[in-house]
């Protein structure tokens, strides 16, 4: 009875003391997390998730309260390595609908004021003052910032033309 | 070769051939067609970019556009007449997307350019070699359509000791290299000499699959004369043409997964790419034709014909008299690799080596009612000739999961046809594989993209941060400069005071 | 000028072999024919009756799964058709109807659909229904009946065999009968030595032809033998896995028996009775259910024959290729996971070749 009793004790008291030392060496400060999966995000922080900026995203990603699937500009990419890093089971089927995009000026309607510059996150947009403007197609993400800037809608989205050298064969439908 | 592997029965699959009779049917030339449509992309790389004008006479074998980047090939004119437009026609692909061609109108005249052969070949420096096949916009007539100077030029880096010549044809119903072997097997022997000189290789194997003896007779004939051209028969099997397969079975080597034949010293051509290189030396002949094999259940006159590259396939079957029965696939290459067309209103090019017109019965190839499921009989694994398991990648990849069918080899498959040919649920797994490999791509360049979105993100930052810096610099400047004059001001007012004082 | 919508393209190969799912069950169905027929005539109507019993209760679960799941069914693919089959093969011959009704259950509901459907089953349905038969109803599989071929005077009318498929009367001494393999089991059980229980005129007999008892469609293992070297002919199997099995049970079978005779069963009794034919060509090579590689089949089989070596040896159980096919299909994916085969121009650990010199 009296060496269970003591066995028992002994046990607690040095799982205890091996629990303390473990919390106080392996003690993280904060969920790096965070930072991790934000460096995955496209960094433009252009709301277009509905979250304050890429942390923002991130931080929700990580919570569960938003989908890996949330960034649009990111695309499937951004998704799938969010969801690699997180372990998350992922469903692009939703991501395939719109497929990427871009931003064209409508150059008739372009009255060049210069607002959608000062906006693009990516510095995508040229132009100066009563010139028309363009969009640099390669440094768009479209992130759509621009298009609510614009006073004369002339800024529209239009999605990435399909090429042949970036052509995907569809997956195998059947009926 | 491990005791296992011994085992284990031989890779690849004996489809029926139906090569004959439009084998052993003589070559046919075709007319020069009133209008011929070349794209600037008919090679693997960088599309060539066009230096004539709309407008512009131009001659046969005339350049109509330059190579650009490292991998790119010249594109020549196939006829002699006049440029009507350059613009976007539908590519020769299955997705029937748009790629720009130059139209030319034949003046019906055919007339060359002047041209630049050769009338010794081994008397010229290997480099220049390289430099006139480059000149010439030779690719790789087998399917790749790799450019012939640069594989050259990387053979002579690599010191190959072997070039293969790729006669093997392994693909059902084409037979154009047959029908190339047969007619004009001393041109490719020559066309073989010349590139072991371009390359500097010791000997040369020719191999032939055995289903095609009268190929194999015609080349031995000529190759008795040269004891470094090797003509060897290899047992009819596809893909035996695939030049990994092909070089096993001829050397006993087994080319590393991730390296190019020409490590393990060793250069692969097609014959017909071959008798193209020796045109380009003797003659500074440039690639404006070639022999296309026209096959299939539901034409009328199967055979080969030389077509010039630019003539539309509708055009090609209308000079074989047509259709017997509506097809109910068009065939852009052999049946086990080649590309399902949209319409026949689509230009011959340069790696065309079939149009078929296959009837129902034989395109039979997919379960219209939908694969059924795979029962996991394994025929796939025996077919594979790159020793994967497809049934396992195929079963990855219908549940989204590309990195899992990456694992099991996905990179190093082929897409020869094999185990969908032998599936007996009619799984569509070349079609399952080539999905995969495009949307992998797409996220690697997605990824590129992002890292390329984040150093702007991050130029703008600093630009912004600069600016404002900047503008913080210049208002504390002005405001130095402010005070300094308001000091000065003081200053020179205060040293006015005294004086003032004293005046006063 | 339109591109092609999606749906409409197609991936090369544009040819195809010509097999089909639905042929391949054919084959296997012809090829067990011959031995199924023998069964019959040599069990008589309570066989036939059980049977057929044994094949629409398969193809009638088979059918309210599919439905009930929403799926269109698949009957013609053969596959349900065939488990129905197998199951059939394997059971007393003159097994109440029931039997044939809970075995279909068990293996196309959770032998099978359960898993999700044809391909998808981690274990030979067949032999999920005859183990769970033969563990939860051990006195109703073990019965078995001496030879009582169609025509012979003794043999049952259709009449009376209806009586015998419904109510399951307790077998008369002069039909009921010991398979070989239950006989040795008991002697020995019983201390008598293996020389000597055969010794007696009335101990089972190997018969190659396959006049002797046993379930319904194990014993002509000539004929059985003749329709496995048709399907490895047709190429619908590969002959690792058939001769790995019988390696498998031979081999420990010879060693044993040439050590003991009198405690080991020989290597003609072991092949020649219980299922060992049937297993090795048609209930081992089950696609689903085995590894995919040669390598993985011959270690695959191996491990069916010895393991039913053991089973009847030193086992509770008579026969033991039921339970050690389900052992060894638990251990298929494990099997296939790790004997995958070598790619061109890598290791087997995947990683590239070294550039050897030509």
């Amino acid at each position: 009875m009296l060496a269970a009793i003591l066995s028992l004790t002994v046990l607690g008291a040095v799982l205890g003391l091996l629990l303390g030392i473990a919390g106080r060496y392996f003690h993280v400060e904060a969920n790096p997390l965070n930072a991790e999966v934000e460096a995955l995000m496209p960094g433009t922080n252009c709301g277009q998730c509905g979250f304050p900026g890429c942390a923002g995203a991130a931080a929700a990603i990580i919570d569960g309260t938003a989908p890996a699937t949330c960034c649009p500009p990111g695309g499937k990419a951004v998704a799938a390595t969010v969801a690699t890093k997180l372990g998350l089971a992922l469903d692009l089927s939703g991501m395939a609908d719109k497929g990427s995009q871009i931003a064209l000026v409508n150059e008739e309607i372009c009255i060049g004021c210069c607002r959608c510059l000062k906006v693009c996150p990516t510095d995508a947009i040229v132009g100066a003052a009563k010139q028309i403007h363009n969009v640099l197609r390669e440094a768009c993400t479209g992130c759509e910032a621009c298009v609510d800037r614009c006073p004369t809608e002339a800024l529209v989205m239009h999605p990435v033309p399909v090429t042949l050298q970036h052509w995907v064969w569809p997956k195998p439908v059947f009926a | 070769m491990g005791f296992m592997e011994r085992l284990i029965p031989h890779w690849g699959v004996h489809p029926d051939d139906r090569k004959r009779p439009a084998a052993d049917a003589p070559v046919r030339r075709m007319p020069m067609p009133t209008r011929l449509y070349v794209p600037l992309l008919q090679h693997i790389g960088a599309p060539a970019r066009p230096i004539v004008l709309v407008g512009q006479h131009v001659f046969k074998g005339q350049l109509l556009a330059e190579p650009q980047g490292m991998v790119s090939a010249a594109i020549h004119a196939p006829t002699s007449g006049t440029v009507v437009a350059i613009g976007e026609i539908v590519a020769p692909h299955p997705s029937g997307l748009p790629l720009v061609a130059v139209t030319i109108e034949a003046d019906g005249e055919d007339r060359w350019a002047d041209l630049v052969g050769c009338n010794d070949p081994f008397a010229l420096d290997p480099q220049e070699i390289a430099r006139r096949v480059a000149k010439a916009g030779v690719v790789g007539m087998g399917g790749a359509t790799f450019p012939s100077a640069v594989k050259l030029a990387g053979g002579l880096r690599a010191k190959i000791s072997t070039l293969i010549a790729n006669g093997g044809e392994c693909e059902p119903y084409l037979s154009c290299d047959d029908r190339l072997m047969r007619d004009r097997a001393a041109d490719i022997v020559d066309g073989i000499r010349i590139v072991l000189h371009a390359t500097g290789a010791r000997e040369a194997l020719v191999g032939i699959e055995d289903n095609k003896p009268e190929a194999i007779a015609a080349m031995q004939q000529v190759a008795a004369a040269f004891p470094e051209v090797r003509v060897r028969p290899v047992p009819t099997r596809y893909p035996m043409g695939s030049d990994r397969q092909l070089i096993m079975e001829l050397t006993g080597c087994e080319v590393p997964a991730d390296s190019r034949a020409f490590d393990v010293g060793i250069l692969v051509h097609n014959v017909g790419t071959l008798a193209a290189v020796r045109a380009a030396i003797r003659f500074g002949q440039p690639l404006v034709s070639r022999l296309v094999t026209l096959n299939g259940g539901a034409l009328r006159a199967p055979g080969n014909i030389e077509v010039p590259i630019g003539a539309l396939a509708e055009e090609v079957i209308a000079f074989a008299n047509g259709f017997k029965e509506t097809p109910a696939r068009l065939v852009l290459g052999g049946p086990m690799m080649g590309i399902q067309l949209p319409h026949a209103r689509v230009p011959v090019v340069k790696s065309t080596s079939g149009i078929l017109a296959l009837t129902a019965a034989e395109a039979a190839g997919q379960n219209l009612r939908g694969p059924e499921p795979c029962i996991r009989c394994g025929s796939c694994v025996r077919a594979c000739p790159v020793g994967l398991l497809p049934l396992e990648m195929a079963r990855r990849i219908a549940s989204a999961d590309f990195s899992g069918a990456v694992d099991f080899g996905l990179k190093d498959c082929i897409a020869c046809g094999c185990c969908a040919y032998v599936c007996p649920a009619r799984i569509p797994l070349v079609q399952y594989f080539n999905h995969t490999k495009g949307e992998l791509a797409a996220l690697e360049r997605a990824k590129l993209r992002a890292e390329a979105t984040k150093k702007l993100v991050a130029a703008r930052a600093e630009r912004i941060e600069r600016e404002t810096r900047e503008k913080a610099e210049t208002a504390a400047r002005r405001k130095a400069d402010r005070d300094a004059a308001k000091k000065a001001a003081a200053a020179a007012a205060a040293a006015a005071a005294p004086s003032e004082e004293t005046a006063a | 000028m339109n591109p092609i919508s999606a749906g409409d393209v197609i991936a090369s190969p544009h040819a195809h072999g010509g097999g089909s799912v639905c042929m391949t069950m054919r084959r296997v169905m012809f090829a067990l024919t011959p031995a199924t027929l023998f069964g019959l005539w040599l069990f008589g109507w309570p066989a036939i009756n059980l049977f057929v019993i044994s094949l629409g209760s398969c193809l009638l679960f088979e059918l309210i799964s599919q439905l009930l799941m929403g799926k269109s069914p698949t009957l013609g693919d053969g596959s349900a058709l065939l488990t129905g089959w197998l199951l059939a093969l394997t059971l007393p011959p003159w097994a109440p109807w029931w039997t044939g009704v809970v075995g279909g259950f068990i293996a196309i509901v959770i032998g099978k659909q359960v898993f999700g459907g044809l391909g998808q089953n981690l274990f030979n349905p067949a032999m999920v229904a005859r183990v769970a038969l033969l563990v939860s109803f051990p006195v109703v599989m073990t019965q078995w009946v001496a030879p009582q071929p169609l025509g012979s005077p003794a043999a049952p009318g259709f009449v009376e065999s209806v009586r015998i498929t419904l109510t399951a009367p307790p077998l008369p001494d002069a039909v009921a009968s010991a398979s070989l393999l239950g006989h040795a089991k008991t002697e020995q059980s019983r201390g008598v030595d293996l020389v000597k229980a055969f010794a007696s005129p009335t101990a089972p007999v190997t018969s190659p032809v396959g006049l002797r008892a046993g379930s319904l469609g194990e014993s002509a293992s000539l004929l059985l033998l003749a329709g496995g070297l048709y399907l490895l002919f047709v190429k619908v199997i590969g002959w690792q896995t058939p001769l790995a099995v019988l390696a498998g049970i031979a081999v420990p079978a010879a060693i044993a028996h040439g050590l003991d005779p009198t405690h080991y069963l020989g290597v003609g009794a072991h092949l020649l009775s219980g299922a060992a034919i049937l297993g090795a060509f048609f209930i081992a090579t089950d696609y689903v259910t085995s590894p995919n590689t040669a390598a993985g089949q011959l270690i695959f089989g191996l491990g069916v024959g010895l393991l039913t070596w053991i089973i009847r040896t030193w086992g509770g159980y008579p026969e033991g290729m039921a339970f050690a096919v389900l052992l060894m299909n638990a251990l298929a994916p494990v099997i296939d996971r790790y004997l995958k085969p070598r790619i061109l121009g890598r290791r087997r650990d995947g990683r590239e070749l070294e550039p050897a010199q030509s």
